[in-house]
């Protein structure tokens, strides 16, 4: 069957697709945009979520013909121009990101979660992230994040300069008095090929 | 170097871009798929790919008879079949493969392929697997590896005694990125792979064996890895679509899904451990004794390391002049069994650390006391003989995570928040039936490759001036599985060659080994190679720099780009390096290790400890057997934080993996059948399960090793765990000799 729809704001479309075939399997190996995940294909993860009409939805989870004529917006599509969004940027900077596979996921989920309630309380923070699982960070630094993508949206600064708001993080040198706070300036990054 | 610089493939991550394994994707691709056994435990009578092979759309059906090297291969002992040959062992066993236009068109294959088994009865249990009559799984037995250590006194007398049985489920690594890989046939005949790994070298090494290929025709590099965790150690699609590629003259990519995931690698080893401990009134520990048993499932993967350390470790990091530990790995026809971050630390550790707690209640002292009693320290002897060579804070570790400040308690009046406690927002209880506890643990693990093997990293580093501007460019094949070591290692470079500008070079076979990204050993062992190569460099570029110069200048060093003379700059890097290019590869090796004795386990095993200390509270729903983890405090000491951001990530991710192990995540098993392969019934943390964190990371410098540094990854997984079910005990007053801790061992019911 052939699919029309909208990604990130272009009209698409994919021939000889399989009845079967979820709307995260046409984005990925049909229409180039991988970068929403397959990680568990089942809905229970979170790394494949994408905008579906504006609402949040498990790309796994929608079968390709629902996404016929319908508004799909993925993590590619939330960086328009290559001018990261506020989430974005703080999940590099908490160091939120790790392997990085669940990030697509948990990006457009916060993007989501700032976009609806602009002062997430640490509870409702969880609660909007309930769904997407990520194995690496022990999730401390994607709350960092989300807090700093918040405070940044609703004009209210962010992080102190030393790149962290958590106080209960502390690098103690023996051999040197005092105590210094975990996360220091960013250095320079570097190309990375 | 000490600065958390940001990651170099971190704007990638973010906005989509960074290509995964499963993200690979060429013009005329095909698609690989594997039809595993459904049983433990069988004969294969035959196979019949015919009606499989028929299908439209199908390029190649492929048994173990079209494996043209050797049919089996192994980390550390050949006997694993690249596709079953008579016999499967495990279920999920890999018996053949399809290559098709579309995956489901192979999996519609895959299940048209007819195979006949004759159904054995399968052993899963280990220890009857060791020691009573029944199937031998390999020709040498059921015995994969016993660690015997014996130290001191055999026949000490305490005043205190106290024992345990304790019980570890079997633990996934569950990294999201499933396994997965793209397969291209050469004109040579060879075939390059792009593959998600932890050791491209070993991986290469087994493909070659299997292959029949040279490593000049089997060049592998590394795509982009979504977590690894351990169970990226063994192969696990690399030679299923190597073989599709060649046989068909195409590209072939192969992607597991999550339910062939839990079949598609090894797993963390199940344990029961018995433990005495011994000690004077005083609270001083006399002996240890300790039987351990390690189901390693079907095949060996790296089981004998594992029984290694958990023999070796297996008692804590207390000082104890009599010991007598024997660690058991056996085989079995469950899933096979292999690396998991803690690698045998993490299991003996719910035992030693119940058994201290245990002790110092029958002693009327307080746990944390206990430990501080025993605990090891610099220049202590470690149970193979071993003296601990460097800084081994283990008591101010502890101190300091008791000293840190508690939680509130919760409010007896007033409604509460039911996102705080046990069973959330399902509204189980509003505080009735919940009773909060507190407890300790400590870790020590390993770092690096242990018991003589030769470990080391190869690093390639290359000073030269591009578009005007002085760089460097560093190549390892070292695995970035997301720890932050491409950021490791361009802080390295930037700091030794004072240049900003750093390239990282793709990761492959082109470079030397780079040894495994496991042990906690690369920041050690590949940052050891980054920073020699770049001294290497270093000396020559100062010296074709003297040379332009005109003179000898003994104290010139290379600072933000520029050539520095004591206060004096005497000019840009670039400018002085002019069209020469340095380019050098140091292949580094930490200080030896040794096997230890076979009789006694003594000996120098071990290059480095890490050491780790964490406390738990938790609230108990004692009705239904939930549990709250409210707070879980660690101390770690790292020797030197190289990028401190990175080093917190490791023990926050750390130590929620030891979370669910103790809560939450088990494969069950059944009749050696896999009863939860997916994320819907195995449970692993979310972020509602994680508490914050107070973390405390204390620099004290190892003198062997690079920058003074101490591997990171591991020890947050070891003490978080046994911590948190400490809690559950304090709570409760119950025993819970068994992890994960389910609801009804709470409940009773």
């Amino acid at each position: 069957m052939r699919i029309t729809c909208t990604i990130n704001g272009q009209q698409q479309q994919a021939d000889d697709v399989w009845e079967g075939e979820s709307l995260l399997y046409v984005l990925r190996e049909r229409l180039g945009f991988p970068g929403s995940k397959n990680a568990c294909e089942q809905g229970e993860c979170g790394s494949c979520t994408v905008y579906l009409d504006g609402v949040l939805a498990c790309a796994c989870l929608v079968a390709a013909g629902q996404a016929q004529g319908r508004d799909v917006r993925t993590i590619e599509g939330l960086a328009p121009g290559g001018e990261l969004s506020a989430v974005q940027r703080a999940f590099l900077e908490a160091g939120a990101v790790q392997c990085g596979f669940c990030t697509p996921g948990l990006l457009v989920a916060a993007h989501d979660l700032i976009e609806r309630q602009p002062e997430p309380s640490d509870a409702e923070i969880r609660e909007a992230l309930a769904g997407n699982l990520c194995r690496c960070t022990g999730y401390e630094k994607i709350m960092e994040a989300v807090r700093l993508a918040a405070a940044r949206r609703s004009g209210a600064g962010g992080l102190p300069d030393d790149g962290t708001d958590h106080p209960h993080q502390v690098i103690t040198r023996p051999d040197h008095p005092g105590i210094q706070r975990g996360g220091q300036q960013r250095g320079p990054a570097g190309r990375h090929t | 170097m000490g600065s958390s610089a940001g990651r170099p493939d971190g704007t990638p991550k973010v906005t989509g871009e960074f290509v995964y394994s499963s993200d690979l994707w060429l013009d005329g691709m095909i698609w690989g798929v594997t039809l595993r056994s459904p049983h433990p435990y069988a004969r294969i009578r035959s196979i019949d790919p015919g009606e499989a092979l028929a299908m439209p759309g199908v390029w190649a059906v492929l048994t173990q008879e079209d494996v043209p090297g050797d049919k089996v291969y192994g980390l550390e002992i050949s006997d694993q079949p690249v596709l079953a040959v008579d016999v499967v062992r495990y279920q999920g066993e890999p018996v053949a493969l399809v290559a098709a236009d579309h995956p489901e068109i192979a999996r519609q294959a895959a299940k048209r392929i007819r195979v006949d088994y004759e159904v054995y009865q399968p052993v899963t249990d280990a220890r009857e697997a060791l020691f009573e009559e029944g199937a031998k799984l390999h020709p040498q037995g059921n015995l994969v590896r016993h660690l015997k250590l014996r130290k001191g006194d055999p026949e000490p007398v305490a005043d205190v005694v106290v024992t345990g049985e304790y019980q570890v489920g079997m633990q996934d690594q569950a990294f999201l990125g499933p396994e997965s890989g793209l397969a291209v046939p050469s004109e040579d005949g060879g075939v390059e792979l792009y593959v998600a790994t932890q050791w491209l070298h070993v991986d290469q090494r087994q493909i070659c064996s299997a292959l029949g290929l040279p490593p000049d025709m089997v060049r592998l590099t590394l795509a982009g890895v979504g977590g690894a965790f351990g169970g990226r150690e063994d192969l696990s699609m690399h030679v299923h679509a190597c073989l599709l590629a060649l046989r068909t003259g195409k590209p072939v990519k192969m992607v597991y899904n999550r339910e062939e995931s839990f079949f598609g690698h090894v797993h963390r080893h199940p344990a029961l451990m018995r433990f005495e401990h011994g000690a004077n009134r005083d609270g001083r520990l006399v002996y240890v004794k300790a039987q351990i048993y390690l189901d390693g499932g079907a095949y060996a993967s790296s089981t004998p390391a594992v029984v290694g350390n958990a023999g070796t470790m297996g008692i804590g990091p207390y000082v104890v002049p009599n010991v007598q530990v024997d660690a058991y790995g056996a085989y079995t026809n469950n899933p096979p069994c292999g690396a998991m971050r803690g690698f045998g630390s993490v299991q003996a550790a719910f035992a030693h650390e119940a058994q201290m707690d245990k002790l110092a209640s029958a002693l009327g002292l307080d746990p944390v006391e206990l430990r501080c009693r025993n605990a090891m320290t610099q220049g202590a002897e470690a149970p193979t003989g071993q003296v601990i060579d460097s800084p081994a804070p283990v008591e101010e570790l502890l101190r300091r995570v008791q000293a840190m400040p508690l939680p509130p308690p919760r409010s007896p009046d007033g409604e509460p928040d039911l996102r705080d406690l046990p069973g959330g927002v399902a509204n189980t209880t509003h505080g009735e039936g919940v009773v909060r506890g507190v407890g300790y643990a400590v870790a020590y693990k390993n770092v690096g490759f242990s018991e003589g093997f030769d470990d080391y990293s190869t690093a390639r580093v290359r000073l030269e001036v591009l578009s005007g501007q002085a760089t460097a460019t560093v190549h390892t094949a070292s695995a970035e599985v997301g720890q932050g070591l491409v950021t490791v290692e361009q802080q390295i470079v930037r700091t030794e060659l004072g240049v900003d500008q750093v390239i990282s070079a793709p990761k492959d076979t082109q470079v030397g080994s780079g040894g495994s990204s496991s042990a906690s050993r690369q920041t050690y062992v590949t940052g050891g190679a980054v920073k020699a190569a770049c001294e290497q460099v270093r000396e020559r570029a100062l010296a074709v720099i003297q040379r332009r110069l005109g003179c000898t200048m003994p104290d010139l060093r290379l600072e933000g780009g520029k050539v520095v003379s004591g206060e004096d700059i005497l000019g840009g890097l670039s400018d002085l390096l002019g069209d020469e290019i340095i380019d050098e590869t140091v292949e580094w090796r930490h200080r030896p290790t040794e096997a230890v004795d076979p009789e006694t386990g003594q000996g120098f095993a071990h290059v480095q400890y890490a050491f780790a200390a964490h406390r738990a509270v938790v609230d108990v729903d004692t009705e239904l057997g939930l549990v709250k983890v409210v707070a879980l405090d660690c101390v770690q000491d790292v020797g030197k934080a190289i990028n401190p951001q990175a080093v917190l990530g490791q023990i926050q991710g750390g130590s929620a993996q030891g979370l669910g192990l103790a809560v939450m995540e088990e494969i069950q098993i059944s009749g050696g059948k896999i009863r939860n392969p997916s994320f819907t019934d195995y449970l692993i943390p979310t972020i509602l399960d994680m508490p914050p964190m107070r973390i405390e990371v204390l620099e004290y410098p190892d003198p062997h090793a690079p920058y003074g540094l101490r591997g990171v990854g591991e020890p947050p997984t070891i003490s978080s765990g046994p911590a948190i079910v400490a809690a559950i005990r304090a709570a409760t007053g119950l025993a819970l000799n068994q992890v994960p801790v389910r609801p009804e061992h709470i409940t009773g019911t």
